[in-house]
């Protein structure tokens, strides 16, 4: 990366606009990508593949996959990338901010939105819109995978009551020749309404530089 | 406890009138409140005096008559004791009753407030006449039998991921909260008793020491109180879990200053080595305690993994082991409550996977029935012991400490919320702050503890009571009763009541894995990867240890799906055999309007379902009633020790491994033939519907009752044909889940018979017998096979009436 100090701290600053981001969050996150990527401008799936402590997570194919999504980069356009650049890699990141104190109902019920279509995406594999009974059955399988042999039987009757429950919850009265064709995003929100998304799914990134906190530990 | 009523009960039908008097004038006292004495007592030197003269003076008609073998004695002071607890336990079980009876009330003032009254009233009547108010909230009773119950009950049921994520902040309000309380009331309460100089009155005497014990006691929220009050405002997860979970851990803080200040109050000086020890000290009460209730809670969950061929005494295990943790705390002055908390809460998952469901049911029962009862006597109590304490009345003393109560719990829950939220990610709002400093409640275990001073050491122990009292009562009945309006006019975000459905279960999972995931892309470990660790080394190692059998491997979605189907299946037997569609899925919707659409029938026409006469179908559907009667009631004899043949568990695993089979099934099927996926369904049979979805494929009769032509005609859909015949779940499933057991055996008794009779057809899971029956009825019948479908009908149909053709003679089973 050529770039002068000054330009990378403008680049910040605008990066930091757009995903909400506090700058040092952003010089963290972007550390992290460079060492990830090994010092490349982007990041592949091979580089995402190769973290270790992703090894054992079973939706570790979904994971990635999302990272590389492009509807997971508010630009209206679908399917995926080669590499993404550090822009992008921010963007997937941002879906994971935590709500503050701050934020205002309109604002949290955005957040919340924004949050659930991540997860949507993550199961709409073929961006129809919906989630089939064939995609959904695949995301408990992902789930189960580590389970060995019993996880696969019961991953398929685990989707199946699951679409039945949405089926039921949201189509109450169905014909018996009616076909419910998957979960709408309308659906999907209203299943997980209880999970209250907006404070839950986040993680803490972090303000202060690891990296140099371990070296100050080390030297104190 | 319940043994001493229960065999008095009979003894007082069949013998002397004036025991049954006696016995019918202690229930008007409890029902009535009338001024009779006899009701209220529990300590037996006391009243039993003055009850054995009472019968002395009424008996002599029937018992002085001669020498001669008494024919009828009366003996009260043999049974005395159980007797007045029962009657405590009866009085308190009333109460209740009666509360709940009267709805408008309980909707105003909480239980808790209510309980207390009538403590009060019962306490007075006794003081009325004339008699000494027992005891009742004797230290050493409220420690040893009521608390456990309730704390254990709070423990085994802790909400453990909400209370795992929210910990930093339980633990700040408990440690530093409680911390802070004692010192501050206990400070500027001597700072108070020394400010009036022109006041002759005993404050002045009060050192420092004696102060901040008071002020120990009486800073710890009281979880009995709180549960009381929380449990009937239906507030949200997070505050809950933060008020009741600060309520639960603070027991350690107020162990370890209880005794440090009493200690020194007795010594007189305090050292810095002194407050260094107390902190040691502190970490070993509460460090300590959770040892303690972990290892015993580990014993519990290895117990139960040998127990699958003793049910009946599974829950037992649960008990005792966890009551044995909070005797063997208590024995090292440990956290008692946090040894519970921890033992309960670590037994709970592997106990759960190894224990039946129906000893599950039982602990759930037991333990909310203990607690309960449990709680209302300690209000109750709390009212009797308030009437009769020995009360020291002093005015300044006792407002300073309501006042200071408020004051600090206030103040340091502002402040430490403002620190805590600079590290939480979902802050806590200025109105949860208020919800939390208001659900400060202090109760019971403050006046115990204040019973236990030592009057010798503590000359201000009466005044001490009142005052705790005061602020006991203040709390309660103040904060208690205007809790909940104060909830509804901040509009705090209140607990939603939903079920947890199988869809938030596989989010919940698939967030957490998430989260993990993302942790990791970003390089940093936060709890969720620490959790995801410890989450697979549970997996790996404890679980192996602890859980017996397959279910040790069974992963928590799984375990979630089979625990949700077959409370499914039980509210659907409950309801009455699937006249009732269960509340979960409570919908026409079925498996086959969300399988993706095959190829429309070859034969629409065929599938509405053929009339049959009304008369016939009457006669076919009492026939299978009354075998399903005749097997259910095969399985209910009774042994003494051993419970029934558990249904659920036997007939369940059954019905999982014949899911599984129709799964493979299914999916050979699927490869076949385009012609299985005939929707037959009439659309207002919602057990078919039912039926479809528990046996997770849309099955259809067609091809059951196209059998016939199979045989005749070998075109190419014949074998697909008979595959799906045998595969045709509906009854089986449909069956099996509401009326597990029973039905298993009726589908095998079937399947025998089918197999007898069409030595030619699959073994699979064929709704054959049917058929036969039908056939060897009618034997020249044309439409056979269409009946077949009716039947189908009726036997997923069991209807309203299922009870009343047990008398009907079934010739269709051998």
């Amino acid at each position: 990366m050529g770039a002068s100090q000054t330009r990378t701290e403008s680049k910040y600053q605008d990066l930091a606009d757009r995903t909400g981001f506090s700058p040092e969050q952003i010089k963290n996150l972007h550390k992290r990508f460079q060492h990830l990527s090994g010092n490349e401008d982007t990041i592949s799936r091979a580089n995402l593949n190769s973290i270790p402590a992703l090894a054992n997570n079973p939706i570790k194919k979904q994971i990635i996959e999302a990272f590389f999504d492009k509807r997971n980069q508010h630009q209206d356009e679908v399917g995926s990338f080669g590499e993404i650049g550090f822009e992008q890699f921010l963007m997937v990141m941002s879906h994971f901010r935590p709500p503050t104190l701050k934020t205002t109902e309109e604002e949290k019920e955005a957040l919340r939105k924004e949050k659930l279509r991540f997860l949507f995406n993550m199961h709409d594999t073929d961006n129809d819109g919906t989630i089939t009974l064939e995609e959904y059955r695949k995301v408990v399988e992902e789930l189960l995978s580590k389970s060995g042999a019993i996880g696969l039987e019961a991953a398929k009757a685990i989707a199946d009551a699951a679409m039945l429950e949405v089926a039921s919850t949201n189509v109450p009265h169905m014909a018996p020749d009616d076909f419910y064709e998957g979960i709408t995003f309308e659906h999907f929100e209203q299943i997980l309404q209880g999970l209250e998304m907006e404070s839950r799914m986040h993680i803490r990134f972090l303000d202060v530089d690891t990296t140099t906190m371990r070296c100050g530990k080390s030297t104190s | 406890m319940p043994s001493g009523a229960g065999s008095h009960n009979p003894a007082g039908i069949g013998r002397s009138l004036p025991e049954r008097g006696l016995l019918l004038l202690m229930v008007l006292v409890f029902l009535e409140g009338s001024v009779l004495p006899l009701g209220a007592a529990s300590s037996p030197d006391i009243r039993h005096q003055e009850n054995v003269d009472n019968h002395k003076a009424a008996d002599p008609g029937h018992n002085f008559t001669k020498k001669a073998f008494p024919v009828l004695d009366l003996d009260y002071k043999h049974i005395q004791t159980p007797f007045e607890i029962s009657l405590w336990v009866l009085l308190a079980s009333l109460m209740k009753l009666g509360f709940h009876l009267i709805p408008r009330l309980s909707s105003i003032v909480p239980e808790s407030c209510l309980l207390i009254t009538v403590g009060l009233l019962v306490g007075g009547l006794i003081k009325l006449a004339g008699e000494q108010v027992p005891p009742v909230l004797d230290s050493r009773l409220f420690f040893l039998c009521l608390l456990p119950p309730i704390i254990l009950d709070a423990g085994y049921f802790l909400p453990i991921r909400p209370f795992m994520e929210n910990l930093g902040t339980i633990l700040m309000f408990a440690v530093v909260g409680t911390l802070w309380n004692a010192f501050f009331i206990g400070g500027l309460l001597y700072a108070v008793c020394q400010i009036q100089p022109a006041n002759p009155n005993p404050l002045h005497a009060m050192e420092l020491l004696p102060c901040l014990l008071f002020g120990s006691i009486i800073s710890a929220v009281d979880p009995v109180a709180v549960l009381a009050v929380f449990e009937e405002i239906h507030i949200n997860e997070l505050l809950h879990i933060l008020v009741f979970g600060e309520s639960l851990l603070n027991d350690a803080v107020t162990v370890v200053l209880y005794h440090l200040f009493e200690e020194f109050a007795g010594a007189g000086t305090v050292t810095v080595m002194d407050g260094v020890l107390g902190v040691i000290s502190f970490l070993v009460v509460a460090l300590g305690g959770v040892l303690v209730g972990a290892i015993y809670g580990i014993l519990s969950a290895f117990t139960s993994r040998f127990t699958s061929h003793t049910r009946v005494i599974e829950p037992l295990f649960v008990f005792v082991y966890s009551y044995m943790a909070y005797l063997s705390a208590e024995m090292f002055h440990l956290s008692g409550i946090m040894a519970l908390i921890a033992c309960g809460a670590v037994m709970r998952p592997y106990v759960e996977a190894n224990i039946s469901h129906k000893s599950h049911t039982t602990i759930k029962y037991f333990l909310k029935m203990w607690s309960s009862v449990s709680e209302t006597l300690i209000f109750i109590f709390l009212g009797v012991a308030t009437v009769d304490g020995p009360h020291a009345w002093n005015w300044t003393f006792v407002t300073v400490t309501v006042i200071l109560c408020l004051v600090a719990r206030v103040i340091g829950v502002v402040g430490l919320t403002y620190v805590i939220n600079q590290f939480r990610i979902v802050k806590l709002t200025t109105k949860d702050q208020f919800i939390i400093a208001y659900g400060g409640l202090r109760g019971a275990i403050a006046f115990s503890l204040g019973f236990l001073l030592d009057k010798n050491h503590f000359p201000m122990r009466e005044m001490f009571l009142t005052a705790i009292i005061t602020v006991v009562f203040f709390t309660v009945f103040v904060q208690g009763m205007t809790i909940k309006p104060l909830v509804e006019l901040l509009a705090v975000k209140k607990k939603q009541e939903a079920k947890r459905s199988i869809n938030e279960e596989i989010h919940t999972q698939f967030l957490d894995h998430l989260l993990t995931g993302i942790e990791d892309i970003c390089g940093h470990y936060g709890h969720h990867h620490w959790k995801d660790k410890l989450n697979r080394f549970n997996k790996k190692y404890v679980k192996k240890c602890l859980i017996a059998g397959e279910r040790s491997k069974e992963p928590q979605l799984i375990a979630f799906y089979h625990k949700m189907e077959m409370k499914q299946a039980i509210e659907l037997v409950e309801s009455g055999g699937g006249v009732k569609l269960p509340s979960a899925v409570p919908s026409t919707v079925s498996m086959q309007n969300i399988q993706p659409k095959k190829p429309p029938p070859a034969k629409p026409a065929e599938r509405a379902l053929p009339q049959l006469p009304k008369g016939r179908e009457e006669e076919i559907r009492k026939i299978l009633r009354s075998n399903l009667q005749r097997t259910r009631q095969r399985l209910r004899s009774y042994n003494r020790h051993t419970l029934v043949a558990d249904p659920y568990e036997d007939g369940f695993g059954d019905l999982l491994l014949k899911k599984q089979r129709m799964i493979e099934l299914e999916k050979k099927i699927k490869d076949m033939s385009n012609y299985l996926t005939v929707p037959a369904a009439p659309p207002d049979s919602p057990t078919m519907c039912r039926a479809r979805l528990a046996s997770g494929k849309d099955t259809d009769f067609k091809p059951a009752q196209q059998q016939k032509g199979s045989k005749v005609c070998p075109d190419p859909q014949a074998y697909s044909m008979k595959q799906g015949s045998d595969g045709v779940p509906t009854i089986h499933v449909d069956l099996a889940s509401p009326q597990s057991p029973d039905s298993v055996n009726l589908m095998d008794e079937f399947r025998q018979a089918s197999q007898q009779q069409e030595k030619d057809e699959d073994q699979g899971l064929m709704m054959k017998p049917p058929s036969r029956p039908t056939g060897r009825r009618k034997p020249g019948e044309t439409d056979a096979d269409k009946d077949q479908q009716k039947l189908m009908r009726c036997l997923s149909d069991p209807g309203p009436s299922a009870e009343e053709d047990e008398d009907e003679d079934e010739p269709f089973l051998p």
